[in-house]
């Protein structure tokens, strides 16, 4: 990358620099008669001096006041034409600065995909974020305005100054007479400036590397009342930057001071030497007023000028700052990752490592001299003692890691220059902790299927036109012009021919790490639109009708799940739900705030339930003060059981100490809302109160008809109400099979409905069908939302769905317990029977399954061969066997 | 059911018989009313007891593994308390419990129980009062065993 900030400029917007310069060079002119056509105002159409009225100009005659107005018109049209200079320069160049910034970014990021992998041992996400994010932002601006700004401010300077010479020298050189001064003090001022703001961006960037480490810490913080420590750190860096900033203030206003004071001893010049001259009669009144003018005008450009200056050294500093990050050695070349082979070839016959070495940051030799050749269709054990080089002749194989020196062939293919389209689609490989990407499932798990657009999707008329800008801007600033609605999927490399095909193969492939139950699960709890898959819908409500069948038959189900019936109260839900008989969607109908709702209330009150409510409430409020009371605020039966929480008790205890029971259809709004909401809260068979009788379940449940009936038009889409014979898209599809509450107190009742849940599934063949909407699942930020076992399984049936040719796992299984581990063993050696598959493993009596073992000791192979055979002899294998 | 019943049933409990009734009336509403249906296990020999068991309604057989095959050595019934040991020390469960006819109980977790326990010392000098007697009973039980053995020698 360029060094020079100018350079980078130059090489990417010669065009448009010279465009903007032109035209500020063309808008001159019209500058010049701007500030000329005030003299010609005063001095001739008013005064009339120096002219004869009438006058003629092209062929017309104008008297004085014709005049006055053509002249005046003149300078309105001048005052456009500047401004519409103005308004296209500052659009171009704002266009010139987003496609320059644009560029810049996207160069960086490329860049950080090609840095080698210890780069990030040093330099955290916590300080590349901001360089690429926020440091660089300022330079879209200024590379606008780079050369244009200059030349125009610098010439509208020069325009100004030459027509002041034109009026009267000596006061032209008057106004300028102490810009030299200026010229001379500000550049030492700004240099200082220059190595604070460098400290500054250091600074800062130390700064955001604190806070994500805090963040990633945060255990540790916490585990160890670190918390004060991290405090006194952050302030401390927190005072690093203040002084920089401190000291940055301080010398920013002694320049602001100068520049302001330099400018206003030009107004002191004119009227002491100007009003002398028009005095002595050496000078008309109207000049001295067009110059005085002028140098007002003066001021704009030259403060431009100068702030130009300041933000050239700003933009420069942060350039060449940032432009020094990225560039670490050992960087990978950019036609590594770009070259599409012709032919992605199948890496076949002997893998071959010759004299591989491969040192630290420390010098110290993690490899060395390491030999080695195995065939391409065994599955491979690598083991040795930690610190043996076992994990970096992994990274080296899979080549996320470039040796110092050495060969590394697999069958014809150099693996050493080949591009990453070889080495990435044919080699797999998992680490320890592989990273899951914040999107879905189903992504992270053909994550490794993308790696070009391969077919493109078909754009119509103003789609077709969108598409063809997307090109054009991506083309102008060097981004990359794939689509990303495109197909990406490489469905040959995984071994199959479309996308019906890919998702029957991702399920044996979850089978495979044993993760499609989980999947399945989050399939289960997953909600759908009917619209875009109607056919899950369809077998979800075939499900729902065949779930019920056969709890109809069955005695002792009958009572452990109570369905939502559209005329009969729901004794297992509470009574928001039975008064809504919906999901709700959004928040206007929140079941925990029901009773603030203005609709829920007017069906309330037109049920004639209002009384009734406020009576439950002060029933249940009277039980939970008698319940609760004597417990600590902070104790966990709140939280568990309580239907007002500790904070809230005093209050209700005070409310029922003044308010008489029966009295309550007098009571303040507020207190009306709270005794209001208690009932919602009630689920009849879990809380056991006794305060809902049967005339009330009734009366709710008309209610319950009536609400959907009169729902005013906006509340429409703010729930989905359950009816038996369609898919509720706003619930899960658990929830949808199941269509009703399992029953509260029923032993075992979870289980055995869970039971009969997958025996619908399983009679039906639901599985395929939900674990593919389980992949829509979205896993969340870092994959967050699946716990580590699952992540690491989703990266190992990421790195086997792609079929490589070569599976490298780095100890990837070694954090699941031992009957996991054995049997995603067993699965995965089976799956590469034929194929290479090279696993380093912690113990050596893990081996037995495998073809070939290598056994590794400081950097080198010491002993290699089948494992039944090194357990005959009396080599390292042999003691590291007995060892364990 | 509701709660009033289910705190008229706690108090007849010779463990509860003494306490405030608003304190059984939060031991009956933290609890969840359980109930199994004919044949399930309400626990099981040796597995890990976590919970008591309060029969409110219906019956239940003791049953003991022996060499010979499972024996019920006795039948449940309402007001009993099953598994109240297991919730103070961690001893396996050393029967299974079996459903009879349907059963009604009130599940009392260790956790609750504990809670309730340090939060109310009343009823841990209850819980004193009645272990102690059975220590008592069991004393007795066990002089009264050695004297027949005696007897019988």
């Amino acid at each position: 990358m360029e060094h020079s900030i100018y350079k980078y400029i130059l090489r990417y917007s010669k065009k448009q620099q010279i465009i903007l310069t032109l035209m500020s060079i063309l808008s001159f002119p019209a500058l010049y008669y701007y500030l000329e056509l005030p003299k010609i105002i005063i001095n001739q159409a008013i005064q009339a001096d120096d002219i004869a009225f009438p006058v003629e100009y092209v062929g017309v005659e104008f008297d004085q006041t014709d005049f006055l107005y053509l002249t005046v018109g003149l300078f309105l049209l001048m005052v456009i034409v500047n401004q519409a200079f103005k308004y296209v320069i500052n659009v171009y160049q704002g266009i010139t600065g987003e496609q320059m910034l644009r560029r810049l970014r996207y160069e960086l990021y490329c860049r950080i995909l090609r840095f080698p992998l210890p780069t990030f041992k040093k330099k955290s996400a916590g300080e590349i974020i901001p360089m690429i994010t926020g440091e660089v932002e300022p330079l879209g601006g200024f590379i606008g305005e780079a050369f244009a700004l200059p030349i125009f401010q610098g010439g509208y300077l020069v325009v100004i100054v030459s027509f002041l010479v034109v009026q009267n020298w000596i006061m032209a050189v008057a106004a300028i007479a102490l810009y030299p001064l200026q010229a001379y003090f500000i550049p030492i001022l700004q240099k200082k400036v220059n190595l604070l703001g460098k400290t500054r961006v250091r600074l800062v960037r130390v700064l955001s590397d604190q806070l994500g480490e805090s963040v990633s810490g945060v255990e540790e913080v916490h585990a160890h009342d670190g918390s004060n420590f991290m405090r006194a750190n952050f302030s401390n860096q927190l005072d690093k930057i203040y002084v920089v900033r401190y000291r940055i203030y301080l010398l920013k206003f002694v320049i602001k001071f100068l520049n302001n004071f330099i400018q206003q001893l030009g107004p002191f010049f004119f009227y002491a030497i100007g009003g002398t001259m028009v005095i002595n009669g050496t000078l008309e009144v109207g000049t001295l007023v067009a110059a005085i003018g002028a140098h007002k005008e003066m001021a704009a450009p030259w403060k431009e000028l100068l702030a130009y200056y300041q933000r050239r050294e700003d933009a420069r500093i942060k350039y060449e700052q940032v432009v020094e990050q990225f560039e670490p050695a050992g960087m990978r070349d950019e036609d590594n990752q770009l070259i599409e082979p012709e032919e992605i070839p199948v890496l076949t016959g002997e893998f071959v490592a010759g004299n591989v070495e491969l040192s630290d940051d420390t010098g110290n030799k993690i490899l060395d001299g390491l030999s080695t050749r195995f065939r391409l269709d065994e599955r491979i054990a690598v083991i040795g003692p930690a610190g043996s080089g076992r994990e970096a002749l992994t990274h080296v194989l899979s080549r996320l890691i470039d040796p110092d020196r050495g060969r590394l062939t697999a069958g014809k293919i150099n693996l050493v220059t080949a591009p990453e389209a070889i080495v990435g689609r044919k080699i797999s490989y998992v680490g320890q902790h592989g990273y899951v990407f914040n999107t879905t499932l189903g992504e992270n798990l053909f994550f490794g299927l993308k790696h070009r657009p391969l077919h493109e999707k078909s754009y119509e008329g103003e789609e077709a036109e969108e598409r063809e800008a997307y090109i054009k801007n991506a083309q102008i600033t060097g981004n990359s012009a794939d689509d990303i609605e495109a197909d990406w999927h490489d469905y040959a490399l995984a071994g199959v021919k479309n996308k019906e095909e890919l998702n029957a193969r991702a399920l044996e492939v979850l089978e495979m790490v044993d993760l499609s139950e989980d999947v399945y699960r989050l399939g289960l709890r997953s909600t759908i639109d009917p619209k875009e898959a109607p056919e899950t819908a369809e077998l979800v409500l075939n499900a729902r009708r065949r779930f019920f069948e056969k709890i109809e038959t069955d005695p002792s189900l009958k009572n452990m799940i109570e369905a939502f019936e559209q005329d009969s109260y729901n004794t297992n839900a509470s009574v928001a739900e039975n008064l809504l008989f919906g999901t709700p969607v959004g928040d206007d109908f929140d079941l925990d705030r029901m009773a603030e709702n203005k609709y829920v209330q007017k069906i309330i009150e037109e049920a004639g339930l209002t009384e009734t409510f406020l009576k439950m409430g002060y029933q249940v409020a009277t039980l939970m003060i008698e319940l609760f009371a004597d417990l600590p605020p902070d104790h966990e039966f709140f939280q568990l059981y309580g239907f007002i929480s500790s904070d809230d008790l005093p209050e209700y205890q005070a409310m029922l100490s003044r308010i008489d029971s029966e009295r309550l259809d007098s009571l303040k709004e507020e207190d009306r809302l709270r005794f209001m909401s208690l009932p919602f809260k009630v689920i009849p068979s879990r809380h056991r109160l006794g305060v809902l009788t049967d005339d009330i379940e009734e009366k709710i449940v008309a209610a319950r008809h009536r609400f959907a009936e009169e729902l005013p038009p906006h509340l429409k889409d703010s729930v989905a109400f359950f009816d038996a014979d369609a898919y509720n898209p706003a619930t899960n599809l658990q929830d949808n099979i199941l269509f009703g509450k399992i029953a509260f107190g029923y032993a075992q009742a979870a289980e055995k409905i869970g039971a009969v849940l997958a025996d619908v599934v399983q009679e039906m063949s639901l599985r395929s069908a939900i674990i593919a909407v389980g992949l829509n699942f979205a896993v969340g930020s870092a994959g967050a939302r699946l716990n580590a076992t699952q992540r690491q399984k989703l990266c190992i049936a990421r790195a086997i769905i792609k079929k490589p040719d070569v599976l490298i796992l780095n100890q990837a299984t070694s954090s699941f317990d031992t009957a996991t581990q054995t049997r995603l063993m067993k699965n995965i050696l089976e799956e590469f029977e034929g194929r290479c598959l090279i696993w380093s493993l912690d113990h050596a009596e893990k081996t037995a399954g495998f073809d070939h073992v290598l056994v590794m000791r400081s950097g080198r192979v010491v002993e290699q061969g089948n494992p039944e055979k090194l357990k005959q002899g009396s080599g390292p294998f042999k003691e590291m066997l007995s060892a364990s | 059911m509701s709660l009033k019943e289910e705190v008229e049933i706690l108090r007849q409990i010779p463990l509860f018989a003494k306490i405030d009734p608003s304190k059984i009336k939060l031991l009956a509403f933290t609890s969840e009313r359980l109930t199994f249906q004919p044949d399930d296990l309400v626990c099981q020999q040796g597995d890990n007891g976590d919970a008591a068991y309060f029969i409110m309604a219906g019956e239940a057989e003791v049953i003991v593994d022996t060499p010979s095959g499972p024996l019920t050595v006795a039948t449940l019934g309402k007001n009993d308390v099953v598994g109240e040991i297991a919730i103070l020390i961690d001893v396996p469960r050393t029967a299974t419990i079996k459903a009879k006819t349907e059963l009604t109980t009130l599940k009392i977790t260790k956790d609750v129980f504990f809670r309730m326990v340090t939060e109310f010392p009343e009823m841990a000098v209850e819980l004193m009062r009645v272990l102690a007697e059975r220590l008592v009973r069991t004393t007795d039980d066990l002089q009264k065993a050695k004297e027949m053995l005696r007897n019988e020698s």
